[in-house]
């Protein structure tokens, strides 16, 4: 692959502030997408986290993409070229599961249980994928738009229930 | 009780499992006994970690699955422990003394920082990311600060942009410091710790004195800094410099030249650059494997372009080239704080956009717009057009990101931090794997985790 080009291979994208591109792939395409972006020379996943839209439905995305409920955004990058590129991934709520990318960055796996833990989107084929920042019996997915802060009696264990 | 009642167990004493206790038990989130165990789970532990496109294809003949329980022993280390630098929790699989299998157990200090960010206006965000990482709150706050301000679109005053910068790398000298203070604590030095705490004071009177408060400064905002410099700052930084660069010459007399901590050092946590690059590791970490990735010169973001420095790489991946780096990065930073303090141009030390910054205080009494102003700045705060950024700085721990997502309001829709401590503590098992019990110690030391970054 060219420096110049990143094959993006018929995926919606856009440009960005300080990223080369924002590529839209389908469920379906994500994981063979960032599968050639690593072997196109983006050594490193960067980040990995999820954002809930449900009470901002209206956001700017290319025309091909139908917006859903949950999108997982993941931050890869090209130490040898240095250059970013940003996969957003559109999660429905219905069936929040995505294939997990541990087989080609297993530098995802705290980051896929921490998006787990709280957004509550599933990655199919993680090795380990359990809480990671709530306590193990804490019951919903606190960043979620619905799990509103301030609503909710806080859980802890072995607490006398609410007051 | 009476003598005659005989004691009740209480019920969930009785429900305890075999390998764990349920006041302690994290649950599935702890390690689990070797048998019970996947194949795969443990050959990632067996360092194939990294099954990376043309890497070694792991083999699972070679993972000792059959091993009998009573060979090993799991065993816990956290989250009270004094070196596991706060909360960080360890589960320990020994053979003797040897470590064969770690895993992190995190989160006692999780406190939902993203979900109270999404509560809190821009203009008070800062006061709450600079509670992550408590030891380099200024970076939390630039990466804040300068994610807001890229969905802006506002161009930041010259002299606000070299204060940040002044300001970052005192606080990256302050955070290697204390990283040198807790090291030499672990490894049983404890002139070192003593050391590394005086000279960071030096530095946090500064930040007092500039900022009004040691640490959680919220000096650094959305629109440029809250204050100007203090009279006579030249002074204060030169003597700081002076001072600092002149005991790191006393540390190398004290540790870099000594044999017992050589000893323990050398040869002991070892990572390739593959592994570190497979694993998202960044920061001093990244560049002790030889690998010169330094966002202030790959990507240079502020005003670093304009600055002289060396980014300094190791060869090894071991503990000691980790502890050189951060030494040799003190002084570099002071290398480049003596730049700053010279090249600092005069002008404003924040935008003067009257809907993003609030008017001067004496401002207020005599202009009706300006307290408009103030009133709408401070209950309503500034309106941030719809869009999403990531926005990456190099914290003295690595690459420090902020993902965030506009909806039009004056409140993020979704905050996240990139927290480089977060990802830098999955190469704790690698680093770990065949080494001693001993020598975990000083492994997660070199790590350099900050539990309030790691569990936000």
């Amino acid at each position: 692959m060219s420096a110049e080009v990143i094959q993006l291979s018929g995926v919606p994208t856009t440009q960005g502030v300080g990223v080369d591109k924002i590529a839209f792939p389908s469920r379906e395409a994500y994981v063979s997408l960032v599968d050639s972006l690593r072997s196109g020379g983006f050594e490193m996943c960067v980040d990995l986290c999820a954002v809930d839209f449900q009470t901002h439905s209206g956001r700017t995305l290319p025309d091909a993409v139908a917006p859903e409920r949950f999108e997982v955004v993941v931050n890869l990058l090209s130490l040898s070229t240095k250059r970013r590129v940003r996969v957003r991934v559109q999660v429905p709520e219905s069936d929040p599961t995505l294939p997990t990318l541990f087989d080609i960055y297993p530098g995802t796996e705290a980051m896929e249980r921490e998006v787990f833990d709280l957004m509550g989107i599933q990655f199919n084929g993680h090795p380990d994928l359990t809480r990671i920042l709530m306590p193990e019996d804490w019951e919903g997915h606190p960043l979620r738009k619905d799990f509103a802060s301030g609503r909710v009696p806080v859980q802890f264990k072995e607490a006398p229930g609410p007051r | 009780m009476t003598e005659n009642e005989e004691y009740e167990i209480p019920a969930r004493v009785i429900e305890r499992p075999s390998w764990s206790t349920k006041e302690t038990s994290e649950g599935a989130q702890e390690m689990i006994l070797r048998e019970d165990t996947a194949a795969k789970e443990l050959g990632r532990e067996a360092g194939a970690v990294l099954r990376l496109p043309e890497g070694p294809v792991l083999d699972l003949s070679q993972i000792d699955v059959d091993r009998p329980d009573d060979e090993t022993m799991i065993i816990n280390m956290g989250p009270q422990h004094p070196s596991t630098h706060g909360v960080l929790r360890l589960m320990l699989e020994l053979d003797g003394e040897v470590i064969l299998r770690t895993k992190t157990v995190i989160g006692y200090l999780h406190t939902g920082m993203e979900k109270t960010a999404e509560e809190l206006t821009f203009v008070q965000g800062a006061t709450n990311v600079t509670r992550m990482d408590y030891l380099s709150p200024m970076f939390n706050e630039l990466v804040f600060a300068l994610s807001t301000e890229a969905l802006l679109g506002v161009e930041m005053p010259a002299r606000a942009t070299w204060i940040r910068m002044l300001m970052c790398e005192l606080n990256r000298v302050s955070s290697h410091l204390m990283w040198m203070a807790t090291n030499g604590m672990d490894l049983g030095s404890t002139s070192m710790m003593i050391f590394g705490f005086r000279e960071r004071e030096m530095i946090l009177s500064f930040f007092e004195k500039t900022t009004g408060l040691r640490m959680n400064n919220n000096y650094i905002r959305p629109g440029g800094v809250a204050a100007d410099l203090p009279d006579g700052w030249q002074d204060d930084i030169k003597v700081i410099c002076e001072t600092v660069l002149e005991r790191t010459y006393e540390y190398d007399d004290l540790l870099t030249g000594q044999p017992i901590f050589r000893t323990r050092t050398e040869g002991v946590g070892g990572m390739t650059a593959e592994e570190a690059l497979a694993l998202g590791v960044t920061g001093p970490l990244l560049r002790s494997t030889g690998v010169p990735w330094d966002l202030r010169r790959a990507q240079p973001y502020l005003a670093y372009d304009e600055l002289d420095f060396d980014v300094i790489v190791g060869t090894y991946g071991d503990n000691f080239d980790r502890y050189a780096i951060r030494l040799a990065e003190i002084r570099e930073s002071i290398r480049m704080i003596r730049q700053i303090a010279d090249m600092m141009p005069s002008g404003d030390f924040r935008v003067q956009d009257p809907k993003v910054t609030p008017p001067p205080r004496g401002r207020i009494d005599s202009s009706m717009e300006a307290l408009i102003h103030h009133f709408k700045i401070f209950t309503e705060g500034f309106k941030v057009p719809e869009g999403e950024v990531y926005v990456p700085i190099e914290s003295p721990r690595g690459e420090l990101g902020c993902y965030m997502v506009s909806d039009g309001s004056a409140k993020p829709y979704r905050m996240h931090i990139r927290g480089p401590c977060f990802v830098n503590l999955q190469c704790l098992p690698l680093l770990l794997r065949g080494g001693l019990i001993s020598d975990a110690v000083s492994c997660i030391s070199s790590v350099d985790p900050v539990m309030g970054e790691v569990d936000r």
